[in-house]
């Protein structure tokens, strides 16, 4: 009760600090649903068997550990209150006791490992990603996730998926919406009572997929491959966010995953592979060099602005400017080859799995934005050359080495 | 444990000048005397604390509300680094040594460290390599922004400011190994006539546990940066996969040197803790024996737990329960120390100046983040809280509420001895209860904000933690200020003061209250005889 009234106070206190803090626009209140509650207390509600373990073995252990807590702490309280020189109170001259020392290692030896023995189990269950219904690759990018329907209904599928939140919220310029900051503009979409296999791997540094009410969280490791599983058991959208500190936007890039029932499930899975083959380029078209550039200008805004940013400038040294740089005024087949490998001990990362008329087209956008002008743009056949001559190559030099 | 005491009566006619520090400058820059080089130690930490508390308050400052108002994410992330790499490196395990300076020579009668002038270099070395850090905000791209644990493979991504980094950090392990070796040195060869091991106090004992400790894994340490130093320079690829190299063998290293790093940073604070609760008790510690073996146990648990901090990397379910288990036991020594405490509590003849108010504080405060330790070692629960701000609150009731207040109860009990002032009681209460509330004000609500699912290193967050948040600042702001008491009762004791008697506290024992206060510039020229 002591703690409602305190809370409400502050909350008082927050509106009130809000609106005197002049420029500082305000915050929708309310709980977010399927992410955390206004002043949530507790663990998230679990929708899986795994988070509804975890809810209950903290519970216990927080159990357990008030009951010590009160008996120590009482004991050391009493003490403090009653053996005071103040109160007239003479010191014992005990010291050592065999008997009282070994009790209590040994029952708190015995109370570690019962509350280890009770955790046992849901380690084990957590570990087990076998026969599953489904499965998807989640990749950690700086700083967005991408997401691969690997196996199962919806093979094939893939999408990136950034912060939806506008960047006026996030700098106080209007109002932030009740899912601020747990927003995406593609959700993982997934069948509800269906075990979901999640492997993730990041693509340039270690990222952490979490959802708090599925009792997931698994680093994605640049290179290696992890696997986690859930299971929900409730239609709804739950949230979570990157939890491995990953760079500059760490704190922006959330992972929201819709449950829907089998049929809505089945009926997502089918718009999207209509969507996807819309969104396929003609490989027949042929491309002006402003049609290129105008393309261009949407790859480069999802995939190099985080990194060069929209001004071509860069965040130097980690991530360096477009804008004059010589290797964007250079011959293009220079640039082309970067983007197509990346660059060893660098962030940049290989952009090979962007389409050959993606590249071709943010080839021509980085080279005639800001301050670069020149006519020595790629097209997608350029591109298309570049990787099998790459390809071939990289095959020449494993045979090699057999 | 009685002492003969003979500092007097020697004429050193021929050397009179070493009864005395020179003065000016040169008396810091060459001294080799414990006592001046202990002083050194524990200004220079309170300095680091003083920035590194600055930097956390920038930290909570941002973090006041949602949304991003005073900082770029970049350096939020850099003050988030540099406030952790500040705290440890700088303000805590400096302290630690400036104890070690002051009393260890002190508590067993020996008339200096063993290696004096060793001594004056492990100190100085420290103040270049707090430079490097303070001068890495300043160079192109920043400081380092990767995490105080330093993560590859984002750790070789980052500019100059990581490279300083990586050297400061190399100097300062190198200093603490110097350390190390002096203070082992020191307590095995050094001490008075008839006080054997296990006489020996337990300020020492712990000490010498944590130099060990010290010597064992600051070199890991050192490998895992140099390993990235060479990965982000030489070609190399210890870390990153493209080369055949391996990100999570990163945290296998740091983590084997980081895990037994948090106990070097607690169990000086065991020592002094251990002091304390007697001094005040007016009764003999509990089971001196006992502490001394839960000590070493914790020091050789420490070895085998590491990879707690790895739940969620995906190691193989064998690993996890492995870890799991073996973390669970590291509450039992650590249990036995507090029970022995509290028995030394119970039937006592209790009185509550500070030093003992900071002491039964620090017991009662780093118990609840041994709690929180223990939930944590729960694999699922762990993979449930890693990385959320319930961790936040975790390390922080226990480096903070554990650490830094055991200092605080040491500073005090202390600084009778090494000023030869009593300290102003009142201005101290007040910087005690100031602490301890603001204190539980700041990081309490964190456990919620992490049960709730808030990660830490986040500059910006979902407005239903704001509250929690807000809070949590307001906290952080009078916990950061309250501090300045101390600096004031310190010097107000340096000043003057009522004189203090050689031993000032009634039931405090031990060989450092048989010399006069202040402590002489040297003292035990000649062994005291301990029965």
């Amino acid at each position: 009760m002591g703690v409602a009234t305190s809370c409400s106070k502050i909350s008082y206190a927050t509106g009130l600090s809000l609106a005197l803090a002049a420029g500082i626009a305000g915050a929708a209140s309310g709980d977010m649903p399927g992410g955390p509650a206004v002043r949530q207390l507790n663990l998230a509600p679990p929708v899986t068997t795994i988070a509804s373990q975890i809810y209950d073995l903290h519970f216990v252990m927080l159990g357990i550990c008030a009951v010590i807590f009160v008996a120590v702490f009482g004991v050391m309280f009493y003490s403090v209150y009653a053996h005071r020189k103040s109160k007239g109170h003479k010191a014992a001259t005990f010291h050592e006791s065999t008997a009282v020392e070994i009790a209590w290692t040994v029952v708190p030896m015995v109370i570690v490992i019962v509350m280890a023995a009770l955790a046992t189990k849901t380690v084990l269950a957590m570990k087990d990603t076998s026969n599953a219904d489904l499965t998807i690759k989640a990749t950690g990018h700086q700083w967005k996730w991408a997401y691969d329907y690997v196996k199962g209904e919806g093979e094939g599928i893939s999408f990136y998926s950034s912060l939806a939140t506008p960047t006026d919220q996030i700098e106080g310029r209007v109002e932030k919406g009740i899912h601020y900051m747990l927003e995406v503009d593609n959700e993982v979409v997934v069948p509800v009572g269906k075990k979901v296999r999640i492997l993730t791997t990041a693509q340039d540094v270690i990222h952490a997929w979490m959802i708090p009410a599925f009792g997931v969280k698994q680093d994605a490791i640049p290179g290696f491959i992890r696997d986690t599983w859930f299971k929900a058991d409730k239609i709804g959208v739950y949230r979570g966010q990157c939890a491995e500190l990953c760079g500059k936007e760490h704190g922006f890039m959330p992972i929201v995953v819709n449950v829907k029932s089998e049929a809505d499930y089945t009926k997502w899975v089918e718009e999207q592979k209509k969507l996807m083959a819309a969104k396929m380029d003609d490989p027949n078209k042929q491309w002006t060099k402003a049609e290129l550039v105008a393309r261009g200008e949407k790859v480069y805004a999802a995939a190099c602005v985080a990194c060069h940013q929209a001004n071509g400038k860069g965040a130097p040294p980690a991530f360096p400017p477009l804008d004059g740089s010589k290797l964007v005024q250079g011959p293009r087949d220079n640039q082309v080859a970067l983007l197509i490998n990346g660059r060893q001990g660098t962030a940049m990362a290989s952009f090979r799995s962007l389409s050959d008329v993606e590249l071709a087209a943010v080839v021509a956008y980085t080279r005639n934005s800001w301050g670069n002008k020149s006519d020595d743009v790629p097209m997608p056949a350029d591109i298309k050359a570049a990787k099998a001559w790459d390809a071939a190559k990289l095959g020449q030099l494993a045979a090699k080495q057999q | 444990m009685s002492a003969v005491l003979d500092n007097h009566g020697h004429a050193h006619d021929h050397e009179d000048h070493h009864h005395g520090p020179p003065s000016g400058l040169m008396r810091w820059v060459t001294t080799t005397n414990h006592k001046d080089i202990g002083t050194l130690y524990l200004w220079f930490s309170f300095a680091m604390l003083l920035v590194g508390g600055v930097l956390a308050l920038c930290i909570r400052a941002e973090l006041f509300q949602p949304g991003l108002q005073y900082w770029r994410p970049e350096l939020f992330n850099q003050f988030t680094t540099m406030h952790g790499l500040i705290m440890v490196f700088g303000a805590i395990m400096p302290a630690f040594v400036g104890f070690a300076n002051w009393m260890i020579p002190l508590q067993i009668g020996a008339p200096d460290m063993a290696f004096a002038r060793m001594n004056n270099w492990s100190f100085w070395l420290l103040v270049p390599a707090a430079a490097l850090l303070l001068i890495s905000f300043f160079v192109p791209g920043g400081a380092t922004a990767a995490g105080w644990t330093l993560y590859a493979p984002l750790s070789t991504q980052m500019g100059l400011g990581m490279d300083l980094g990586i050297f400061a950090m190399h100097i300062m392990g190198a200093s603490s190994i110097m350390g190390s070796i002096n203070i082992i040195t020191t307590i095995l060869n050094m001490r008075a006539p008839g006080m054997t091991l296990m006489k020996m106090p337990m300020f020492c004992w712990t000490w010498l546990i944590t130099a060990y400790l010290l010597i064992a894994v600051m070199p890991v340490l050192a490998g895992a940066i140099t390993m990235l130093l060479t990965d982000r320079h030489f070609g190399t690829s210890f870390f990153n996969a493209a080369g055949g190299g391996d990100p999570v063998m990163y945290q296998h290293i740091f983590w084997f040197f980081g895990h037994p790093e948090v106990y070097i940073m607690i169990l000086p604070a065991f020592g002094i803790i251990s002091h304390v609760v007697p001094a005040f008790a007016r009764k003999q510690l509990f089971g001196y024996a006992s502490m001394v073996y839960a000590t070493s146990s914790i020091a050789i648990l420490s070895f085998i737990v590491w990879a707690h901090h790895m739940f969620t990397t995906g190691m193989p379910a064998a690993g996890q329960l492995f870890f799991m288990y073996a973390t669970m036991l590291i509450a039992v020594p650590t249990g036995v120390k507090v029970f022995n405490w509290i028995a030394t509590m119970w039937r006592g003849s209790m009185t509550f100046e500070t030093p003992m108010l900071f002491a039964v504080g620090f017991i009662f405060v780093f118990t609840m983040g041994g709690f929180t330790g223990l939930i944590l070692a729960v694999t699922p629960v762990d993979i449930q809280l890693q990385d959320t701000y319930y961790v936040v609150a975790h390390f922080h009731y226990v480096l903070v509420a554990g650490s830094l207040f055991a200092m605080f109860s040491g500073v005090y009990f202390w600084l009778p001895k090494w000023t030869g002032h009593m300290y102003d009681e009142g201005l101290a209460k007040l910087h005690f209860w100031c602490s301890m509330v603001f204190f539980n004000i700041t990081f309490f609500p964190m456990h919620f904000l992490g049960l709730a699912g808030m990660p830490r290193r986040i500059p910006d967050y979902a407005t239903q933690f704001a509250d929690f948040n807000m809070i949590a600042s307001i906290g952080a702001f009078g916990f950061g200020f309250s501090q300045l008491l101390l600096m004031v009762v310190v010097i107000k004791s340096i000043k003057g003061g009522a004189k203090a008697p050689a031993n000032p506290w009634e039931g405090a024992e031990g060989l450092e209250w048989t010399v006069p206060s202040p402590a002489p510039y040297h003292t035990f020229e000649t062994a005291p005889q301990v029965k």
